[in-house]
């Protein structure tokens, strides 16, 4: 596809869309874009951003309308063959200015689904006998790591030396807690915690804009991570947090979330998670 | 409504889904309608069932077995992802059940043509 000279960018300005040109460049990301119209064309423009390499997630806007972290989406991979570039402020937020949503609902959420950890026994520090360590299957091996990958990288008399190849867990000390990445509980909560907290999915879910309360995918990907932690000791306040009308039952499963994901998370899954969880919770008669 | 962010193949399958079962609930009525008809008098049901014979009728038929399929696969599969949790190849899973259900209107045509 032939790349348009300049790009013809509608932006939407509280009231309007005005337009703008700006000149195409090689590898620009659609956050570039709207740097130069701030600063080169219209100083008024309110927009946000931070880290500029997709960790912070705070650019995010709604692009040719999709919801996309702006910094990360390069213009060729969006723009129309006549160069038509049309962006808005993220959905299902109110708008402080211009392209910049205000987040508080969206953190507020994560809030309310207790989106924060909690540490089992620990207030003194101090994890109980026998607490944590229990967790790992018996016989499994610690070499979790594939041999001759991280091991070459760790610094001479780094920890994991002292580790002999092959060790059994049983002989970690007790007072160490061991959660064994290859866990299935582990690998549940380590799909989810790289979500960087864009609202890229809270502004793509219908159901957030049906039902202004529903707790939304990024609060219940963040639950779901928690309800896999093993050192975490919330678990029951948190799927009561999350059980309710506001909650995973209300999903549809339509999956915008994991399909506009930029992390590529899967918050469909994460909610179909606490579905399961409750259901078989309550069935079982553990709630 | 904007489609944009919606054009993607579970979000169809959602409405999919959400559409056929309408659709079945509306049918459902006339269903137990039909069958009624039948303790009312042999006559009538048979009537009914000549009436059911016209081609447009069973074009209708189709189509409904066809929302029928696709309702039941379309469920099996957001229940295999929220009660097995089978989060991968979600796309693949949709386009299998939309084929699951265009083969059963097939065969049912073929039965009935």
């Amino acid at each position: 596809m032939a790349e348009p000279a300049s790009l013809k960018v509608s932006v939407w300005r509280g009231d309007a869309f005005r337009r703008y040109e700006v000149p195409a460049g090689t590898n620009q990301t659609v956050l570039d874009v709207v740097t130069h119209i701030q600063r080169e064309i219209d100083p008024s423009l309110a927009y946000r951003f931070a880290c500029r390499v997709g960790m912070c997630g705070s650019c995010a806007m709604t692009v040719n309308g999709r919801a996309r972290w702006t910094c990360r989406t390069h213009v060729k991979r969006v723009v129309g063959e006549d160069g038509a570039l049309e962006l808005r402020p993220l959905a299902n937020l109110p708008v402080i200015r211009d392209l910049a949503a205000d987040l508080t609902p969206f953190f507020d959420k994560w809030q309310r689904a207790r989106g924060t950890f909690q540490p089992r026994d620990a207030a003194d520090g101090v994890v109980p006998e026998g607490a944590l360590v229990n967790v790992v299957p018996e016989g499994a091996l610690v070499n979790f790591v594939p041999e001759g990958t991280l091991g070459n990288v760790v610094p001479e008399g780094a920890l994991i030396n002292d580790v002999p190849e092959g060790a059994l867990v049983n002989d970690v000390p007790e007072d160490f807690a061991v959660v064994p990445p290859a866990s299935k509980a582990r690998r549940e909560a380590d799909a989810g915690i790289e979500c960087i907290g864009c609202a890229v999915c809270y502004a793509s879910c219908d159901v957030v804009a049906w039902n202004a309360d529903y707790l939304g995918p990024a609060a219940m990907n963040r639950a779901w991570t928690l309800v896999n932690d093993v050192r975490d000791g919330a678990r029951a306040e948190r799927l009561d947090a999350v059980a309710g009308d506001a909650g995973c039952h209300s999903c549809h499963s339509t999956q915008s979330c994991t399909e506009r994901c930029p992390k590529n998370l899967d918050p469909s899954s994460a909610i179909a998670g606490l579905k399961r969880t409750l259901f078989w919770d309550a069935l079982l008669g553990r709630r | 409504m904007d489609l944009r962010p919606r054009s993607h193949p579970t979000y169809l399958a959602f409405v999919v889904h959400r559409v056929s079962g309408l659709l079945l609930a509306l049918f459902l009525p006339l269903h137990f309608w039909a069958l009624g008809s039948a303790i009312s008098g042999e006559a009538r049901l048979d009537g009914f069932l000549r009436w059911a014979d016209n081609p447009l009728v069973k074009a209708a038929e189709t189509v409904l077995v066809v929302l029928l399929a696709a309702h039941l696969a379309g469920g099996l599969r957001v229940m295999a992802l929220e009660f097995l949790g089978w989060r991968r190849r979600q796309k693949d899973m949709v386009a299998a059940s939309a084929g699951v259900a265009l083969l059963v209107g097939l065969l049912f045509l073929l039965n009935v043509v």
